[in-house]
């Protein structure tokens, strides 16, 4: 028996420094890879002292894209939670012609590059465009304005709150829904009481992961917008605008602004992520 | 989820408004625009396409972007699987500030990653400069493109293998550390077989991603032809320089890759269903 237990001491102790040197290399790699740079920004803003760093985000241009960027963040947030609850309750409920090719194809601006899903709203929706044509003939603009890149937001913001909650509804069933039903309740009272509780910490998830990318996204609406200062410009594309004119403080300073953003939707989304997971 | 003929009666006038509504959110946001590209890059023959994709710049655009996605992949499976592994077996100080912390890639716009790296490896900063001493040059250079592709895309594969190294039973490993298996033996022959769907839908989302991205690369890569220039950028230069038929080319070809991707990835998720119903 003592022979045993020697043996097996034996054996654990490589795996227990195994253990230790993987643990710190991970560590150290993740501290270096993704924290790092963090700080490397955070040096370049503050380079030449806090006044010049207010100064420049307080700059009317600065000020401009980052009103611009919550305005098609909240209408994105809006449409895209009603639709999104629209489509994922109808692939989750109903079947039909077309399902399996539908749920296939909500993927897809996952998978597309920004630039060229930018460019297919500019061939759809350009002045020369199937349906921008038509907006055209009556004096509405869409590429190059506002409606061109609420679309583009639209499109890569697409699958977030669907997919998030398609899964809940599929566990959820159909039960509860036509006991309300039968009690006499109408679809609406049905939506309001049953079925929107039962999904709301997946909704909200969804919303948080659309927030983040609506206030991120830059290929897409660069390419729809023509990126003109104080009309289309974003704070994403104000910032590789200040970054193309060697205008490196103004780059810097409001790339922190968006980092902190970041880091402020990374915690609602871990509690969000807990919730989602109790219920 | 058989329904009464009473109840469906019921549901059906709010069945075909929802399944329309859908169809049309799906419709414009995502089917027309790439009706709209493809029957573009259809209308002019596959001739002309095929001289834009076979440009001598794109060919080395397209084979960069390849080149640098499969390093990007490599790399990222390894530090992945590292990562997911430490999380989930050890526990060590600050391990729910890591777990916490996978995710910020995701959560920051990718320009500001872009304009972060450029702050740490750039020439202007203590780490680029020493650096650029050796001979050595990330920023505006290939490595920097991989190590952009490595931050933007590193939470794939961690969160991927994360839940399935949680639920793998620790008996089969236990027996064969009882039966003398050192531990590399008992990961290659337990563990690794378990996670390799987690791993490749890991690796299958972060290459998709990679071969898409732009804002980052956009950042760091300085844009060099036959040097830096990757396949979005490339897109973006033929669009900013008013040539949408030299967009098309590389457009059609990432728009191909992507569509080949998500195929793989249902085929995954069928194949790894199967696979679990079997065991």
């Amino acid at each position: 028996m003592n022979r045993f237990n020697d043996r097996i001491k034996i054996e654990h102790k490589p795996h227990r420094l195994g253990k230790y040197i993987l643990i710190i290399t991970v560590a150290v790699w993740f501290f270096v890879m993704i924290l790092t740079p963090i700080f490397g920004i955070v040096r370049e803003a503050f380079g030449e002292g806090l006044d010049v760093f207010m100064a420049t985000l307080t700059a009317q241009e600065s000020i401009h894209s980052f009103v611009l960027t919550f305005w098609i963040t909240a209408a994105t947030v809006v449409i895209n939670t009603i639709f999104g609850l629209i489509l994922a309750i109808t692939l989750v409920k109903q079947r039909f012609r077309g399902k399996l090719f539908m749920e296939g194809v909500v993927d897809l601006p996952f998978a597309v590059s920004p630039v060229v899903a930018g460019f297919m709203f500019i061939l759809l929706f350009g002045p020369r465009g199937w349906i921008g044509s038509w907006f055209e003939a009556g004096g509405i603009k869409i590429v190059y304005a506002f409606p061109g890149m609420l679309l583009a937001t639209l499109f890569v913001t697409l699958p977030f709150v669907a997919r998030e909650i398609m899964p809940v509804l599929k566990e959820f069933g159909l039960q509860q829904e036509e006991s309300a039903y039968v009690l006499g309740a109408s679809a609406w009272q049905t939506f309001w009481k049953v079925t929107l509780p039962s999904v709301k910490w997946g909704l909200a998830y969804g919303i948080t992961l659309t927030i983040a990318r609506s206030i991120g996204e830059f290929g897409a609406v660069l390419v729809v917008s023509g990126s003109i200062i104080n009309k289309t410009q974003t704070a994403t594309l104000h910032i590789h605008q200040q970054f193309t004119d060697y205008n490196y403080i103004g780059a810097f300073s409001a790339a922190i602004i968006l980092a902190m953003t970041s880091f402020i939707i990374l915690t609602a989304m871990q509690r969000l992520y807990r919730r989602k997971g109790v219920d | 989820m058989t329904r009464t003929p009473f109840l469906r009666s019921f549901h059906w006038g709010s069945e075909t408004t929802l399944r329309s509504l859908s169809f049309f959110y799906v419709g414009v946001l995502i089917i027309l625009p790439i009706a709209a590209i493809t029957i573009e890059a259809l209308k002019g023959g596959l001739g002309p396409l095929w001289s834009n994709i076979i440009t001598a710049q794109a060919i080395y655009a397209i084979k960069l972007t390849f080149i640098t996605a499969f390093f990007m992949v490599i790399f990222n499976v390894i530090t992945g699987i590292a990562t997911a592994w430490v999380l989930v077996r050890y526990d060590f100080p600050l391990k729910n500030l890591m777990n916490a912390l996978i995710d910020l890639p995701f959560a920051i716009p990718t320009v500001v990653t872009g304009i972060m790296l450029v702050a740490l490896y750039g020439p202007r900063s203590i780490l680029g400069g020493f650096l650029n001493k050796q001979g050595i040059e990330i920023v505006f250079d290939k490595p920097g493109i991989v190590l952009a592709l490595m931050y933007v895309s590193f939470p794939f594969v961690v969160r991927a293998v994360q839940p399935v190294l949680q639920e793998l039973d620790k008996d089969m490993e236990e027996a064969a550390k009882t039966l003398g298996a050192r531990p590399l033996t008992i990961f290659r022959r337990i563990v690794l077989p378990t996670i390799t769907t987690a791993i490749l839908t890991g690796a299958a989302l972060s290459f998709s991603r990679a071969i898409g991205e732009f804002g980052s690369i956009a950042i760091i890569s300085g844009n060099i032809p036959y040097k830096t220039q990757v396949a979005s950028v490339y897109i973006y230069g033929e669009l900013e320089s008013y040539n949408p038929q030299g967009a098309l080319g590389l457009s059609v070809v990432l728009l191909i890759c992507s569509f080949i991707i998500l195929v793989l990835l249902n085929c995954l998720q069928v194949w790894s269903r199967k696979h679990e119903q079997v065991q």
